[in-house]
């Protein structure tokens, strides 16, 4: 994937000094199953990270972590100051603050584009249908398909559909995106159109947490690229050392199976 | 950016689009294909031809040119009341006719009828406007037939306050099929959405109360919860407490429907994937939110056809209340049997009925088929 050459602008992108997202000594189990050992992150405001690392190596379910999709064990999440807890008041602050974008788009099928967009806006914001609406259409422009507005998610492509599932969660005004193997699910010539739409969104300064195979992606926007394996954080780096200079033997193999395959 | 969705463009070198030859598409060839593929589909076509000829002509020529429709002049002026060797041959549309009163009304008085059609005009009204009629009257049709329908029925119904009172026993025939019909159907919906929720419910005193309910009222007769209903339901209730027995029905009618259609609507739930859940909770929508906007509407759509043939199904059981002394309206019709005046009009009275609750249920059917097809919204699974 050959990133667009305005996009460069992204990495020079300010960081900020406040934190968005606090893992520490997180540890989650599926039965007996250790998915996540100690996971320790911190993400700042403002940064865009790529997670990547083999399937079943615990990146998604870090991510469905952040906000509560999954219920971690032991250790302490905290998101925007709130920390996730059995409290249903703290998780449905953090839901309405974090935006996500599934694998599987997950769009509300018996809703129309314009529909889905303005649900939650309308009855977790309270926001008047209006100006929902006029939001909802702010956002269908951005993601370029406000032409689309009214027709059913089943008649759209999957590249549609998926950049109907950003603009979602951006109506809600999100101060963090979550993206879950966005690409994934599409089939190739409508990866780009969606990967344009994520850089875009990485320059407008949006804190971004990405679990995907998208090395270009990674290249281009990513200030930090985690690589995790066996439910650890192996490495994480710059995308120039982490690309260039591997440090650990998983990491060095994962990337010789992604990059030259 | 490629926002259409793909489709080759005509192009000089494209080849046109022809109509697929007269073999493969029309009438004839859907006959030959269906009908006439083979000797043995030959011999069945014609065979199946030979039934309906044999069965089909006398059927009508019994129901249409053989019946009596008409009143003898002794009848209409007045000499006698009209019986069953009124009619020789063919139905006996006439006892139809003379008894269509009770049919309809049971032992309501006849001065007083008048309020049970315009209570059954306002209910078909609010129906209308709640499944057929324009969608922005929808919120103002649902208050009507939900809140104002029934309180305004059940006092033209039973009377009081100005108005003659009418007590259930005297209630009976058609309309009081419609009434324990329209109760149970109306009703189980919610109890059985909400049965279905709590069925799946993580909560576990919840969970455990609606699956002993559901599988309790399931695994019994109708019948058996009628006359339970009928016999025990004054046994929980303190002595001096009368409880009507129509309402007693209602109460275990209404249990029982809902019961099949908490198993209905729950099959709906189990079929919409997990996906739709963590979409509309990534959102920040709670549990009940995630329930009424995004899963239910997917749910109750997947089970429209389940719905309606419960409600069918249902709609021909309340012929059981008879068991408990209610005249609904095939006891009706068979209490005519026992008038002196109509002996062996046995079969017209069945074939009456059979039409009447065949078009009900058929309307059901058709109604549920138009809501599919407009609720489709092209949407792969």
């Amino acid at each position: 994937m050959t990133p667009p050459t305005h996009a460069k602008s992204a990495r020079e992108l300010e960081i900020g000094t406040d934190v968005m997202v606090e893992l520490s000594g997180v540890n989650k189990w599926y039965g007996q199953f250790h998915v996540l050992k100690d996971i320790d992150l911190t993400v700042y405001r403002g940064e865009r990270i790529v997670v990547c690392g083999p399937s079943g190596s615990g990146k998604s379910t870090m991510i469905r972590c952040i906000n509560r999709l999954e219920e971690h064990q032991r250790g302490k999440i905290v998101v925007d100051g709130v920390e996730l807890s059995h409290d249903l008041k703290h998780i449905e602050y953090v839901r309405r603050e974090v935006g996500m974008v599934f694998q599987h788009f997950n769009l509300f099928p018996h809703l129309t584009v314009l529909e889905n967009l303005t649900l939650a806006p309308i009855w977790v914001r309270k926001m008047p249908k209006k100006e929902a609406d006029a939001a909802a259409m702010h956002y269908l422009e951005r993601v370029r398909i406000p032409e689309q507005a009214h027709k059913y998610p089943g008649q759209l492509s999957g590249g549609q559909q998926q950049r109907v599932a950003i603009a979602r969660s951006l109506c809600m005004n999100p101060k963090v995106m979550l993206f879950d193997e966005p690409t994934s699910a599409l089939d190739p010539e409508m990866i780009k159109e969606v990967l344009e739409v994520m850089i875009e969104l990485a320059q407008s300064g949006m804190t971004m947490l990405c679990v995907t195979h998208e090395m270009g992606f990674a290249r281009t926007v990513a200030n930090r690229v985690i690589f995790m394996d066996f439910g650890e954080i192996i490495e994480q780096n710059t995308p120039e050392e982490f690309f260039n200079n591997p440090k650990s033997d998983r990491t060095k193999l994962f990337l010789s199976q992604i990059l030259h395959h | 950016m490629t926002d259409e969705t793909v489709s080759v463009p005509p192009s000089e070198g494209r080849k046109p689009d022809l109509p697929p030859p007269m073999s493969v598409s029309g009438p004839w060839a859907w006959m030959r294909e269906n009908l006439f593929s083979s000797p043995l589909n030959i011999a069945l076509t014609i065979l199946s031809l030979l039934l309906l000829y044999l069965i089909i002509p006398p059927l009508v020529a019994w129901a249409t040119t053989l019946a009596t429709w008409v009143f003898p002049t002794e009848v209409i002026v007045g000499d006698r009341s009209p019986r069953s060797s009124d009619c020789p041959d063919g139905a006996c549309w006439l006892f139809v006719r003379a008894r269509i009163g009770q049919f309809l009304f049971g032992f309501y008085p006849e001065p007083e009828r008048w309020r049970v059609i315009l209570s059954f005009v306002l209910g078909a009204i609010g129906i209308y406007g709640l499944l057929g009629g324009p969608a922005r009257f929808r919120k103002y049709a649902a208050i009507f037939f939900f809140v104002v329908f029934p309180i305004v029925s059940f006092w033209l119904l039973r009377g009081g306050l100005g108005l003659m009172s009418v007590p259930t026993e005297q209630w009976g025939g058609f309309m009081l099929t419609l009434v324990i019909a329209l109760v149970g159907i109306v009703l189980s919906l919610p109890f059985g959405i909400l049965l279905a929720l709590g069925r799946r419910s993580n909560l576990p005193v919840v969970h455990l109360l609606c699956v002993i309910f559901i599988e309790f009222v399931r695994g019994v007769p109708l019948i058996t919860v009628i006359f339970m209903a009928n016999i025990m339901l004054p046994l929980f209730l303190p002595p001096d407490m009368q409880v009507n027995v129509l309402l007693r029905v209602l109460v275990g009618t209404t249990a029982f429907v809902s019961a099949y259609m908490a198993e209905v609507i729950r099959g709906g739930l189990q079929a919409i994937p997990k996906g739709q859940f963590e979409g509309a909770m990534a959102l920040g929508l709670g549990y009940w939110g995630v329930m009424r906007l995004v899963i239910l509407p997917q749910a109750l759509r997947i089970s429209i056809p389940s719905i309606v043939n419960t409600f069918i199904g249902f709609f021909k059981d309340t012929t059981l209340v008879s068991m408990v002394g209610l005249y609904d309206f095939l006891n009706m019709v068979k209490t005519g049997f026992k008038d002196a005046n109509w002996v062996g009009v046995e079969i017209t009275g069945f074939a009456f009925c059979a039409a009447v609750y065949w078009v009900c249920c058929f309307s059901m059917s058709r109604y549920s088929m138009h809501l599919e097809r407009k609720l489709h919204t092209g949407h792969k699974r």
